[in-house]
């Protein structure tokens, strides 16, 4: 449901700017939507106690300066493994239980930094692994399209957040399609940047090499916004590349879809693609040829190997990331443990879920010494094919175009009992982090279930602002609403009134 | 490498390779800005990133990167133009990340050699490579009854590993080895190469074969050897016990073990089949380690004068001999203090003869006196009352004839012992050289007339005599006699 106060950024920045609404009122009613909500949805895994307040200083602030911009008041939640300070980060694991973190994530404190208030911290898969938020440890998250499917993952709370109107922005990492594909599936637009456009400093890492941060929103000017606002070289990770942010910006203004010429990869409209996406997804071929642009055949004959070399490589480093987690500087620990190795392996035991462990015994066999050259090596080795096909293609396109997933929004428990299935969710998604391109997936409307839909697009490097604007124009191709989500929805919500 | 300087235990060659961790120089860790201090209260110099908590990233301390670079280029070793980061994993309770960032596939600096001298003769030590890694905190056991706690004030301070190539020979060797490595670190100011603060610390990889074969012998590893003298201890055991062990029909294992200082035995630590699998694989979170072609020209151009050169330079310039220079050079603040004292003089003598003449006496009183001192208080001796201005004013007494060179020697001790100037101790003690011809040829006439015996027999022929003539004279004056003088007016009366 769209909020009755704004429908953008720019919108929300005038309407505070012509006191249409105070920066108060408007994170009171993000909260309580929540507070309502949260109980049937299960989008939040804590919210901020000082947003209320933090609306007022800035309310104040705001009578003595104005605003410095946009985002000055604007309500954002964000994954619970980005970090800020004072605030418990959770990563949907029990091992994490009672961990405060000391430092604010560099893309959250640009936020901050320009105003922006964040409301809480959303749910997701344990460690960002999965793609449904199944393997959250504090249950799953509720597509608030349908509250029986899964709302994907791994940002499956954030996802959702937007979706559900709980805060207009929200923030997620994508390792493999961990924004893309719960965008798909929430009918919301979320876009993963350039390998080194933001920060993960205060991103809790799962696959260093592949993990990116990036927004989910309703708006493409919105996110390319939050693009901007979050990216440039952050001297706490020295993966960040030097580029101006604001190129983006630039790019979305030049870029005209008359010309565009928008790569097909026969490889993934072909087999194992949902017919009702593969039909939306021809719509949305039809009307882009329609407004000028100009469609190309690409091969991405590498990309078949795209999920083996996948579970590869991010295990691998999945099972270094997850080495700290051991219960001696922080988080759970079990009690009395008969000695140090009983330590470690009981506290992992109990504190890590199936499927991270799942993960970590895959990465550390990938890494072990015998199989190290047939698995790891080997991986990258094919990693590199991928990414040189990508570079190839864009010699001849602008973009490429491909379904988000193959599925529409699956069922709970669909899928839990077969990991294998679960992973193939990603197949169209995982190869942009595998070369570090910039990727997004927007809304082209609903399936004959009446779930949402998405279309992916992948860019070369650093090409987010044309991805954006082509983005643009597919949302005013295909408006999206937002779902009907209110206490007592007839597909069975929990009771529960707005304040 | 001489063959034939190769020292033989028995009918068995010994194989030495060392791997030495030196702790760097820098004023913070390796991969995040806590101080790096030794002694400080435990978990005092800690942060988010050192304690390896979620979502925090290394960033690479430019400063160490020039510290390594600086050290390869003083051992003549290649700089890498491009190098890599890996990670090595292990659970420890003093390695917060559960990995080490170490430098794997591509380190630092390779090749590189170290001249080392020893009873064996002279040899060259390659060195195979040089790399950047951080250390570890500590485990605490001590005190604390059932538990153990971890201080990770040291976890993430830069170190430099250094792997010699097997091209030692014997103990001896080791240890030499080790001493002119410390005092490559010391001199190029990239470590303090301190043992017992552990910033300065070996591994020893030794086996034993039949000479002239060119196959090695099972390798055992012997962790963590903190001194100069448990070094050459635990490899006098470990030859023994592997010689033993083939002689007697055994097999070595391939194998860790742990020197033990109190019974000076090594001890089975792991054996191979236990060995770690260290998973290295590429540092996602670090991009490969570019270096300026200009970077490296800085360091190169910046070197200090390396100890082999200063011996060199000590030896042809100045004339010492080359025992005389290693010693010094061996102490790098002894042999400033030598220098800034022969400066002094050089700066107030003009004439050759007289600078030769100086030059033995500092050079004597350097490497006896304030050596001795330096050795029994340490490094403070070398400023304050005994610094270098004071004893060149002492010895300008001597060269002056006011004071023996005896007297000196002596002065310099008690200085030292009571924290004066040696000047205002000779005036305090009231000492004085009597070098008057008229006190001295009185003391000398009354030696010679109190030894008519010993004069008849030297007159006759006895020559070595003249020796007990100084000495009585010497000793009459209670020291204070000017050696020269009395030399010189002896000869004259016995001459008679």
């Amino acid at each position: 449901m769209k909020n009755p106060f704004f429908t953008s950024l720019s919108d929300f920045a005038k309407g505070r700017d012509d006191k249409r609404f105070s920066i108060e009122e408007i994170t009171r009613y993000f909260l309580s939507r929540t507070e309502s909500l949260n109980a049937s949805l299960n989008v939040c895994l804590s919210t901020n106690p000082n947003a209320i307040n933090r609306a007022r200083q800035l309310d104040a602030r705001l009578v003595r300066n104005g605003a410095q911009s946009p985002f000055t008041g604007y309500p954002v939640m964000i994954k619970d493994n980005f970090e800020m300070e004072g605030f418990p980060t959770t990563c949907a694991s029990k091992i994490l239980s009672g961990y405060v973190s000391r430092r604010t994530a560099t893309s959250v404190g640009r936020l901050l930094s320009l105003g922006a208030i964040v409301l809480g911290k959303t749910n997701l898969d344990e460690f960002a692994m999965g793609s449904s938020t199944e393997n959250s440890a504090f249950g799953p998250t509720k597509n608030p399209w349908n509250p029986a499917r899964v709302p994907g993952g791994s940002s499956g709370g954030s996802a959702a957040a937007v979706a559900a109107g709980l805060a207009p922005l929200s923030l997620g990492s994508d390792t493999g399609g961990s924004i893309r594909q719960p965008a798909a599936f929430c009918g919301v637009l979320g876009i993963k940047p350039t390998y080194g456009r933001i920060s993960r400093s205060g991103l809790v890492a799962f696959s260093s090499s592949l993990d990116q941060i990036g927004p989910f929103a309703v708006h493409a000017s919105d996110a390319l916004e939050a693009l901007v606002a979050m990216g440039g070289r952050d001297p706490l990770d020295m993966t960040t590349d030097d580029r101006d942010p604001s190129e983006m910006r630039r790019d979305f203004q030049m870029t005209e879809i008359p010309g565009l010429r928008i790569g097909i990869p026969a490889e993934m409209f072909g087999e194992g693609l949902d017919s009702s996406i593969r039909d939306r997804l021809g719509e949305l071929r039809d009307s882009l040829a329609g407004s000028g642009s100009r469609e190309v055949a690409v091969t991405l004959p590498h990309s078949r190997f795209g999920i083996n070399v996948y579970y590869l490589l991010a295990t691998s480093e999945a099972s270094s990331n997850l080495s700290r987690f051991d219960g001696v500087r922080y988080g759970f620990r079990v009690k009395e443990p008969a000695d140090l190795r009983a330590m470690y392996e009981e506290t992992r035991d109990r504190g890590f879920g199936d499927e991270v462990k799942r993960r970590i015994l895959l990465g550390t066999f990938a890494l072990s010494a015998g199989y190290q050259e047939a698995f790891y090596r080997k991986a990258r080795k094919v990693q590199t094919l991928i990414r040189g096909d990508f570079l190839q293609a864009f010699e001849h396109c602008d973009m490429i175009l491909t379904p988000t997933s193959p599925s529409p929004p699956f069922a709970f428990g669909e899928k839990t009992g077969d990991p294998l299935s679960m992973y193939l969710s990603d197949v169209y998604t995982i190869t942009a982090n595998l070369a570090g391109l910039p990727a997004l997936s927007v809304p082209v409307g609903l399936d004959s279930q009446g779930l949402p839909v998405g279309a992916h697009l992948i860019g070369p490097p650093w090409s987010e602002g044309r991805l954006l604007k082509v983005a643009d124009k597919i949302s005013s191709l295909y408006p999206m609403p937002l779902p009907e989500v209110h206490a007592g929805h007839p597909a069975g919500f929990r009771e529960g009134g707005l304040k | 490498m001489t063959e034939s300087s190769v020292s033989l235990w028995g009918q068995w060659e010994v194989v030495v390779g060392l791997e030495v961790h030196t702790q760097l120089l820098t004023k913070s860790k390796l991969f995040c800005r806590c101080e790096n201090r030794f002694g400080a209260p435990p978990n005092t110099l800690v942060c988010p990133v050192c304690l390896g908590h979620p979502g925090t990233l290394p960033v690479l301390n430019g400063e160490a990167v020039r510290l390594g670079v600086r050290a390869g280029l003083a051992a003549g070793c290649r700089v890498s133009p491009v190098s890599t980061f890996e990670r090595k994993h292990y659970f420890y309770p003093d390695l917060p990340k559960g990995y080490q960032i170490s430098q794997y596939a591509q380190p630092l600096l390779t090749g590189g050699s170290l001249r080392i001298r020893t009873e064996a003769g002279e040899r060259m030590i390659r060195i195979h490579r040089m790399h950047l890694e951080e250390d570890a905190g500590k485990n605490l056991h001590a005190g604390i009854p059932d538990r153990s706690h971890v201080d990770l004030n040291r976890a993430g301070v830069p170190l430099l590993e250094i792997v010699s190539e097997p091209d030692i020979r014997s103990p001896d060797e080791a240890v030499d080895y080790l001493k002119r490595l410390r005092q490559l670190l010391r001199a190029t100011k990239v470590s303090d190469g301190n043992m017992e603060e552990g910033s300065f610390r070996c591994d020893i990889n030794l086996s034993i074969r039949r000479p002239g074969t060119s196959v090695f012998g099972t390798r055992v590893e012997i962790k963590n050897v903190n001194s100069f003298r448990f070094v050459h201890k635990a490899m006098v055991y470990e030859i023994e016990r592997q010689i033993e062990a083939v002689e007697s029909g055994e097999k070595i294992l391939q194998e860790t073990r742990l020197f033990d200082p109190v019974s000076g035995r090594t001890k089975p630590m792991r054996s191979k089949e236990e060995a770690l699998d260290y998973r290295y694989f590429p540092e996602p979170d670090l991009p490969h380690l570019v270096l300026s072609p200009s970077l490296i020209e800085e360091e190169r151009l910046s070197l200090p004068e390396l100890p082999e050169q200063r011996v060199e330079r000590l030896c042809t310039e100045i004339g010492l001999s080359r025992s005389d220079a290693e010693i010094l050079v061996a102490e790098e603040s002894l042999a400033r203090y030598f220098e800034e004292g022969l400066e002094r003089f050089r700066s107030g003598i003009a004439d050759e003869e007289g600078l030769r003449k100086v030059r033995e006496r500092w050079t004597s009183f350097v490497l006896s006196e304030v050596l001795r001192e330096l050795n029994r208080r340490g490094e403070e001796v070398l400023s304050g009352p005994t610094g270098v201005t004071h004893a060149v004013d002492l010895l300008e007494k001597v060269l002056g004839g006011s004071l023996s060179f005896s007297q000196a020697k002596e002065v310099y001790g008690r200085a030292a012992e009571e924290k004066k100037t040696p000047v205002s101790l000779v005036e305090e003690l009231g000492l004085v050289q009597v070098s008057g011809e008229g006190e001295l040829l009185a003391l000398v006439e009354a030696v010679l007339a109190e030894n008519t015996e010993e004069v008849a027999a030297y007159r006759g022929g006895k020559d070595r005599l003249f020796g007990f003539f100084v000495g009585a004279v010497m000793k009459k004056s209670r020291g204070k006699a000017n050696p020269e003088k009395v030399n010189e007016i002896l000869r004259n009366k016995l001459k008679g």
